[in-house]
Order: structure tokens, then sequence, then C-alpha cells
């Protein structure tokens, strides 16, 4: 019987050793379960391009009817005239998105700076936590805010602004001056958005920041820096790119915002006009919000087309925001690290 | 040597980052590496830099070099010729007179320019002027007590500090108002009991509410999230561990898709739904709308967790023979499970929020509606987007700030569960998971 417990050599088994391979063919789950993976992602793939290809379809017969004038014609009535086009609605939604980044690029990078650079450990996590809350706020909460809290106390300013800073073009004011014309000014959306803005500007670039190497900043310190001198010789050219690229994310979101326009927003005109302060203005998004229920086919038709021009734009700034990222020294390691 | 080394120490103390001074505890000797300096233009400076610090005599008076004490508050300190060590991130009393100096001269001088001089006012202009002056006045006085370089250094941290203080104030800001706006609303035990299905536009706030609402949200975010977690975690587990041609291409479109803008999803959703396929306005379409929008965060953040499960772990497990997706299902995803609840609660919270592209295929009901396939449904977001932008009464105001109270109270309540979950890394045990252990360890 003791025998029957040490089994002997298997059938076959000559007594030399034989190579194995050491690549592992996958088992028969194995197989299943990356084929189940592979799935989700081509199905990722698939919605991407599902979005493209139906606005596109659906888009057509907008873009046929307004021919060339779809770029250039400032007024957009696309059911009863064929003669519509986003020249106003698109430079308003560029400037909002502008004015809003002119507000959150610094602020965003200060924030940015002082939670990597200049906040004691104790405060640095609770400071997070409250740039990540930032970014959590419905947008809906800071369009209620930015029309029943900011917009009654921002128009002394602007009214100050256009008195003082009126020799410049944008802070001219043409219309009679009343605190009247100044409600629902792109100057007020634009605000609104930049906060929803400094949340994204701020994590990333705190991201960024937080990877500069540790070697050249020691270096710096040691030529007798002081901590601004070593922020402005190492930490902002390392961390340019990634400004860079957190700026055009933050261009990205503040384009497709659009509760907070509509909210906001008056569109009394269609002429597009730089000066920020005036009442009146539009953007693409809030005009899709205010418009897509009242139409007919041929309008949603049109609408679609804004969207589509929406979604390629955002498209064209994300990704050149990734290639501006990646191809910078930003995140990059280095050996002193 | 040991003497050296402390002030090393020191000297990398001024950076303000204690993690560094982990890493720098290498002998003294041992400067930044040459080659990584090479690699950009400042190279010549700072290997410079380095030779001056390796070669500087090992006497007191030698490494008492008043340049790099000059960030430090004890300035005369350095003139002694005996040792003392640099201590930063103290205050001193010079500095904390200096700020609370210039806020309180410049506070008073916006005021006596406010209320006495200038011929206008306005709460947010009093600020900014406060703040202006505020500015100027601390820099004048920190250039009256030290060189420009140390009042520049002084000039940038107040600028950076305001950054982080306006972050935290327009989030206070935000919450404190709508709970203020919205209290009055919450208030009113009907507002949680019932619809709006017989409220006019002109009915008190004693008459209907906003249970439909409610109702909604959770339903729509439910089916949102059935879509989109196990679709975003399978194709974050494509990204982290299979990889290839393929991945890459998914990872760009997940990064774009990731900062689509919302409405763009509804579009999507209404386009292919209801316009092709001829699905009436529900809350299932909403629902997948905010899905869509959903999916590439929960896909984004999950690839970030699972990206840094050691490795070490995945080879201990096929060392001992298991299958690919034996290893995942054992080992990667309960590592990385505090980090993919934290990617799916955060998701939660954005998803909950959405309004324009709910707005776009939801429809809109008075009525309670809670069968999210058929007929419109109302969600949080779309009844405050009515309540205050298309009917505007003072009365449906005070109801959609109610209606927001709600909202945000939700939102912060999936926040801190989030911020709970994720504190730890993957793989690290909470107390209790720790009492758990050593409680079975015995019995097995």
């Amino acid at each position: 019987m003791a025998v029957a417990l040490t089994p002997g050599p298997p059938e076959g088994f000559v007594g030399e050793d034989l190579r194995r391979a050491i690549v592992a063919r996958p088992s028969g789950a194995d197989r299943v379960f990356r084929g189940v993976l592979r799935a989700a992602g081509i199905a990722v793939l698939l919605i991407a391009v599902l979005i493209l290809v139906f606005l596109v379809l659906r888009s057509l017969s907008a873009f046929r009817r307004a021919e060339s004038g779809f770029f250039t014609t400032t007024s957009f009535f696309p059911e009863t005239n064929s003669h519509f086009g986003i020249a106003a609605l698109l430079p308003d939604s560029a400037l909002i998105a502008v004015i809003a980044l002119v507000i959150a690029v610094p602020v965003g990078v200060a924030t940015a700076l002082f939670i990597s650079e200049y906040a004691p450990h104790s405060i640095r996590r609770p400071m997070i936590a409250v740039i990540d809350l930032m970014a959590a706020i419905p947008s809906v909460v800071y369009a209620l805010w930015g029309l029943f809290f900011l917009m009654p106390r921002i128009l002394g300013f602007d009214e100050w602004l256009a008195h003082h800073a009126g020799f410049i073009p944008v802070f001219r004011f043409t219309k009679t001056d009343t605190i009247g014309n100044y409600v629902g000014a792109m100057f007020i959306a634009g605000v609104v958005v930049s906060l929803m803005v400094i949340p994204i500007i701020t994590s990333l670039s705190r991201q960024v920041f937080s990877q500069a190497p540790q070697g050249e900043r020691e270096a710096a310190y040691a030529l007798g820096s002081t901590r601004w001198g070593m922020i402005r010789a190492v930490v902002l050219p390392f961390g340019r790119g990634g400004i860079i690229g957190a700026s055009m994310l933050g261009l990205g979101r503040a384009l497709g915002e659009t509760i907070a326009v509509t909210f906001i927003l008056t569109p009394l005109t269609w002429m597009f006009s730089v000066h920020v302060l005036e009442g009146g203005g539009n953007s693409i998004t809030a005009e899709i919000a205010n418009y897509y229920t009242q139409w007919d086919t041929k309008g949603v038709a049109a609408l679609l087309a804004c969207g589509l021009v929406l979604f390629v734009s955002t498209l064209i700034v994300n990704t050149l925001a990734a290639v501006v990222i990646s191809r910078s020294r930003s995140g990059a390691l280095t050996a002193a690290d | 040597m040991s003497e050296q080394r402390g002030y090393r120490t020191s000297s990398v103390r001024i950076a303000g980052d204690e993690d560094a001074t982990r890493k720098t505890r290498r002998p003294a000797t041992h400067a930044p590496s040459a080659r990584s300096l090479d690699a950009d233009g400042n190279g010549t400076r700072l290997t410079d830099a380095r030779q001056r610090v390796a070669g500087s005599p090992a006497t007191s008076a030698g490494r008492q070099n008043p340049a790099w004490t000059s960030t430090a508050e004890s300035n005369t300190a350095a003139t002694n010729n005996a040792e003392t060590r640099v201590r930063i991130g103290r205050t001193s009393g010079e500095g904390s007179a200096t700020f609370i100096g210039a806020a309180a001269a410049s506070l008073g001088l916006v005021w006596v320019l406010f209320e006495r001089v200038l011929p206008f006012s306005g709460v947010l202009g009093f600020w900014v002027g406060w703040y202006v002056l505020f500015v100027g006045l601390y820099y004048l006085m920190a250039r009256l007590q030290w060189d420009r370089r140390e009042a520049m250094d002084r000039l940038a941290s107040v600028g950076f500090g305001t950054g982080g203080v306006v972050a935290f104030l327009i989030v206070v800001e935000q919450v404190s108002y709508i709970f203020m706006r919205g209290s009055s609303a919450v208030g009113h035990t009907n507002f949680w009991t019932r619809s709006l299905a017989f409220a006019g536009p002109e009915s008190p706030m004693t008459v209907g509410g906003v249970l439909h609402a409610i109702v909604g949200s959770v339903e729509e975010l439910g089916l949102a999230t059935l879509f989109a977690v196990p679709l975003g975690i399978t194709a974050a587990l494509f990204l982290a561990e299979i990889g290839g041609g393929l991945a890459r291409v998914v990872r760009t479109i997940v990064e774009a898709m990731t900062a689509l803008p919302d409405l763009v999803a509804g579009l999507f959703i209404y386009v292919t739904l209801i316009l092709s396929l001829g699905v009436g306005k529900s809350g299932f379409c909403a629902a997948l709308a905010i899905g869509v929008t959903m999916m590439p965060i929960v896909a984004r953040a999950s690839e970030l967790v699972l990206r840094i499960v050691p490795g070490a772990l995945r080879e201990a497990s096929y060392a001992l023979g298991s299958s690919q997706w034996r290893t995942v299902w054992n080992v990667v995803l309960p590592t990385a499970r505090s980090g993919l609840a934290t990617a799916v609660v955060l998701a939660m919270a954005r998803g909950i929020g959405e309004t324009a592209p709910v707005l776009l295929v939801a429809g809109y009901t008075k009525e309670l509606n809670a069968n999210p396939f058929s007929g419109p449904m109302t969600s949080l977001p779309l009844f405050i987007y009515n309540a205050v932008h298309v009917l505007g009464t003072n009365d449906y105001i005070e109801r959609g700030f109610g209606a927001a109270f709600v909202l945000v109270v939700v939102v912060l309540a999936l926040f801190t569960i989030a911020r709970r979950i994720g504190g730890s890394a993957p793989g690290e045990l909470t107390k209790r998971q720790r009492r758990r252990l050593a409680r079975e360890a015995p019995r097995t």
C-alpha cells in the first residue's frame, strides 16, 4: 500500500527534464474575461463615435439649408428663414469663456501654488477637499447663486468699471446708462462660469506643481533664493505646460457650460458685441436650452448643428490641451527625484 | 558630519515640504544629480551651486551664508558665529505685526474713502478697494523693513494665500447662501410629501412640494449608476489590465469625454433615442444621458486607482497559479476597493446635479411619476430650472431654492462619503478591517 502513496512517474516519462513554455495559454474563463473587457473598451469608443455620427447625420439638413452662411450669418431664426448662422452665437460663447479664463487662471494657479507650496500640512488636505467640493457643486446651484446673489451685488462694480475703465473698448458702455442695462450681461455670466473653471485649473496645476523636481528646488534655495524666487525659477517653468493644459481644459468646460449661462444672459439682439458689460448677448448652449422645445424639425436640426459646432470645438480644445500637457516637461519625472 | 546633515536638513525645511526632508537624508555630499540638471537650460547655474555647496569650508563661519537665511525670520542670528538652527514656518513678531497693521490701515483708509470721500459705495467695491490698498500698504511696510527680494516674497505669499482664501470663501458662501434661501421652503411639511400636481402658478408655499422631483432624481441617478458604473469600471480594467494599442485610443477618447459638455450628452440621447428610435421623453432617457456623462468620470478615476495597485500583488497571485480573471476578481479589485468606491460616489455626486442633459430628454411634469420607462419625469435640477427660469414667480423661486437645498445636502453627503472611504491608499486597511483580521486570524 505504501507504494501507492508515492506515485511513480507518469506514463511516457523518459527521465529527462523537459523544456516548459513560460507563456501560459489563457484558460477558457480568461478568454471570456478578456473578451468582456475588450467589449467594454469598444463600447466606450462606440458611444463617442455614435455621438459624432448622429449629430452629423441629424444636423446635415441644417447645414445644407444654411449653406455657407452658417458661419457668417449672425441672426438665428432657422424655422422661418433659411438665412441663419452662428456668427453671433459662437463668438459670444467664446467671449464668455475668455472672461471666465481671465478670472479663473490667475485665481486657480494662485490657489494651486498656495496648496502645493505655502499651505502648512495641516490645512493642505482640507484645502484639496474644498477645491474638490467646488468641482462637485452642481452647475444649477452656481446658476442660482449667480442670478440671485452675485448679480445684484456686481452691478455697482460693473457701473464703476464702465465709468472708469470705459476707455478700454471691452468695457465701453454704449447704451443708456441705467442700472437695468447692466443686467444679464456677458461679463456676469463669465464671472459665474469662472467659478466653475477654478477647481479644474487648480486641481490639475496643483498636481503638476507638486511634481516639480525636488533637486532643482533645493538648488534654488542653495543659491539663496527666497520661496517666491524658487517658485519663479523652478516650479512655474516646470509647470508651464500643465498650466496651459489646465487652462485649455477649463476653456472646454467654459464653452460647454449651459445652465448658469442660460439663467443669467438675457438675449436681446442678434449682433455680436464686445461690450461685455451691456445686457444682452447669447451663447450656443443658452440658445439650445431655451429653444429646443419650441421648434419643429427644421429648428431642431439647426440646434443640433449648433451642438455639433460646440462638440467639435470643445473636442479640438481638449485634444490640444492633451497634446500640450504631454509634450511639455510637466509631469515628466527627473532623475533627481 | 552630523552637523552638516543638520545644515542640509534645515536648508530643505525652507522648502516647506516635509516629505522632502525624509527623502534627502542621504549623505550630505550627495548633491542633486548633475545629469538631470544639465538636461535643461539651467544646468551650469545649478551645477555651480552644487560645487559651491560641496566646496564650502566646513567651518561654522563658512556655513553661515547670509543668502540662504534671508528667507528665515532670524536674520539677526546669522551674524552671530554660533550656528543657530533655522526654523521656518514660524511667524515672527514683525511678520504678523506688518500683516495685521497693513490690514487694519487699509480697512480704515478704504472706509474713509468709501464713506466720506468718493461719491459711490457698494459691498463688492469696498472689499476690492480694501484688498488693493492692503496689498499696496503691505508691500510698502515690508519694504521699509526688508530688502526688495524679501518684500516680493512676502507679497507673493499674500497673493497666493488670497487665491486659497477666495476659493474657500466661494464654497462656504454658496453653500450657506443656498441653505439660507432654501430653509424657508424646506420648513413646510408639504414640501417633502407632495408633488406639484395641484399647484397652479400662483399657489402659495403651503401647496405642493418636490416629492416628484426627489423620486425622479433618485430613480434617474440609480439607473444612470447601473449603466455607468459597470461599463466605466470594466473599461478601466481594460485600460489597466490589458492595455495595447486599442487601449491607448480608448484612453484618449475617455479623456476627451470627461470634458464633453454635458449638454452634448443630452443632445446625443435626444438624437438617438427620441428622434431616431421614437422613444418618448422619459426618466430612462434622462438616466442614459446622465450615464453618458458619468461613465468617463468613473472610467478615468478607476483607471488611476487600478494603476496604483502594486504589481507584486498581481504577480504573487499569478505565481500561485491563478488565472487573470481570478487575479482581477480576488486581488486587484478588492485591493482597489476604496478608490473605486470613491470614484463611483464622486461620479454620482456629479450625476445628480446634471441639469443640461436632463433638460433635453426627460420632459417636464408636475406630477409624481414613479415609472422611469414611460412618460416625462422631473428631477431636482430640472425642477429648479423650471421653477426659476421658466416660471420665475416669487413662490416658485422659493421652491427652487428649497430644491437646491435638498440637492446640496445630497451632494455634500455623497462627497463626505467619498472622502471617508477614499481616505486610505489601495490595500491599506481601515481600523475596523484590521480588527476583523485580528479576530479571524486565530481561527483560520
